[in-house]
């Protein structure tokens, strides 16, 4: 028993340490928002605690101040709603498709699902910013959102989801009357809710996070998303600390209510593509 | 009318209209932008111009380009290095989070957690300051409390790969650490209890139960591993505040094709730079598929 007890001591002291850690970096960057930009180009990024030279006003800045921060972070958020709920939408009804039926090609249609997940969307980004050059679409938020709105790793997830609903109900559905749509919209849908939660939080937190597409998209400041926003805050001519470090705490803080809120669906989420024994 | 209308709801084509959306984008933004690649690959192409074809010349010229095996070199050591700590430490994380000796358990698994919610702009430029040269930034502070001068990590080939690796640590530890523990849901407790009746140690129990019967989580983490370390380039982006490093020291595959494709308008070799790097990637994760035998599994699923 005593031995126990001390496992349990130094597990946690062990742990204790590990996040101690791990909030530094967020410590570093809420002690920074309270001095000012030039302070931190003078002598860096530390834990020097000194309230003499800490106040409010990067954060009246931030509120008060002639900048685009909240349109970027207005963008973001409208964004990231409209493209969670599409890719959700569109997703949901494709993996209802590969789950419900048996037809010809769904293998290789599947195994095009799986090659999207293995192939890194890095090799595309030329092509594909030709073709949306060709397309007309340099600058606009369907330039980012169409490509990922048949999300692999979404259709995976709730294909998943589906096999493990009984065949029954959809059977039930069609003795009864109800057309192919109307399985899927009035008895499918409702009965897939609780997977929409774990699919929306980690849609939603790479789509508010989303860098490098979107930076090579959008050209214009008014429709700037908020990473992009404030990675053009960093220049060679001198860096707008000010706003940079204020604005980067600030736009941690929805995502991390969120996922303060909904813990349990994130976990699921990020763990849900992970093939199971 | 009606005769469409029966066709479209009949349960022969039901199914393809289902599966209509994923056909079409994948046509479009993944099949049709890939073979592009590959036939731009043998071309000398720049927007704006009329492209000429190119043979294998863009490949000829990759071999000899030293930036270009520079930065292969990088992308390999940092992905080498990302899996020799981003597995065995999570797993390690995960089973004592899991074990009965642990107090605090969803607080930990939270915080843990918590890295991997900022995006790599935000993460990027905190890692920059407090990897800054000056004396005054945080990592030299700490140095200097044990007497070791202050370093220019950005500058230098080690210091600099000691930063990036550190910023995927703290971003990724959290993520794989939760792949495991989902991984040992699904090892029933009947086989520690079995193993403990027989007096297996819990050393034993974790080399000869845990380890083999998470492998479908570890080759799951290595596959995304290899495939993200390969693919880096916005987090070397943050932390030299653009893409160029001195000497090229944090330039990856990704940022050389970014460099030739974007910044150098030079489309056909930056397309050959993009096949390379899905070939490597391919062949290893393909090696590495086989090797563990998963590869079976996969195309039953």
């Amino acid at each position: 028993m005593n031995k126990d007890k001390m496992m349990k001591i130094v597990l946690f002291f062990l742990f204790t340490l590990v996040c101690i850690l791990i909030l530094i970096p967020f410590y570093a960057i809420l002690l920074a928002s309270f001095k000012p930009g030039g302070d931190l180009v003078r002598y860096g990024l530390n834990l020097n605690f000194d309230l003499s030279m800490m106040s409010l006003n990067n954060f009246h800045y931030l509120f008060t101040g002639k900048h685009a921060y909240f349109d970027w972070f207005f963008n973001s958020v409208v964004l990231t709603v409209v493209q969670v709920a599409l890719t959700l939408i569109i997703s949901a009804t494709v993996a209802y498709g590969f789950a419900a039926y048996q037809f010809v090609g769904k293998n290789f249609l599947f195994i095009c699902v799986l090659m999207i997940m293995m192939v890194p969307f890095e090799i595309l980004l030329l092509p594909l910013y030709t073709l949306t050059n060709q397309l007309g679409l340099m600058n606009t938020y369907s330039a980012i959102i169409l490509p990922g709105i048949a999300s692999a790793a979404t259709i995976f997830f709730f294909r998943q989801y589906i096999s493990g609903i009984p065949r029954e109900i959809i059977s039930a559905g069609r003795v009864d009357g109800a057309s192919e749509y109307g399985i899927y919209v009035r008895l499918i849908l409702p009965i897939m809710k609780p997977s929409f939660a774990a699919m929306a939080i980690l849609n939603g937190m790479n789509s508010w996070n989303n860098f490098i597409w979107p930076f090579m998209v959008l050209s214009e400041t008014q429709k700037y998303t908020l990473p992009i926003g404030l990675k053009t805050l960093l220049t060679p001519y001198g860096n707008n600390y000010d706003l940079l470090i204020v604005g980067s705490f600030f736009s941690i803080i929805p995502i991390l209510i969120l996922f303060l809120s909904f813990q349990k669906y994130f976990i699921d989420g990020m763990t849900a593509g992970a093939v199971k024994g | 009318m009606t005769l469409i209308k029966r066709f479209i709801y009949s349960q022969k084509i039901a199914p393809y209209v289902f599966i209509l959306p994923f056909v079409l984008v994948f046509a479009i933004f993944w099949a049709y932008p890939l073979l592009n690649s590959f036939e731009m690959s043998f071309q000398k192409v720049s927007l704006g111009q009329e492209s000429s074809w190119a043979g294998v010349n863009n490949y000829t010229k990759l071999m000899g380009d030293t930036v270009f095996l520079k930065a292969v070199g990088n992308s390999f050591i940092y992905m080498v290095i990302t899996l020799v700590i981003l597995i065995p430490l999570p797993m390690l994380f995960a089973v004592l989070l899991n074990s009965k000796f642990m107090w605090g358990r969803e607080f930990f698994k939270a915080s843990f957690f918590f890295p991997a919610l900022t995006s790599v702009v935000v993460a990027g430029t905190i890692f920059r300051l407090m990897f800054g040269e000056m004396e005054g930034s945080m990592i030299n502070n700490i140095l200097a409390s044990i007497n070791i001068e202050p370093v220019k990590f950005l500058k230098g080939q080690v210091t600099g790969l000691i930063a990036l690796v550190a910023l995927a640590t703290w971003r990724w530890m959290g993520v794989n650490m939760l792949y495991f523990l989902s991984g040992l849901k699904n090892i029933p407790d009947d086989y520690y209890e079995a193993a403990a009746i027989d007096g297996a140690s819990k050393s034993q129990q974790f080399f000869k139960i845990t380890i083999p019967l998470l492998k479908p989580t570890s080759i799951y983490v290595l596959t995304i591993s290899i495939y993200a370390g390969l693919a880096m380039f916005t987090e070397s982006m943050m932390l030299w505040n653009g893409n160029n490093s001195p000497k090229n020291i944090g330039l990856t595959i990704v940022g050389y094709l970014y460099r030739q494709g974007i910044e150098k308008n030079n489309l056909g070799y930056a397309a050959a730079v993009g096949i390379v790097l899905l070939a490597i990637t391919m062949i290893i994760n393909i090696t590495q598929l086989t090797i563990s035998g998963m590869f079976k599994k996969e195309e039953q699923s």
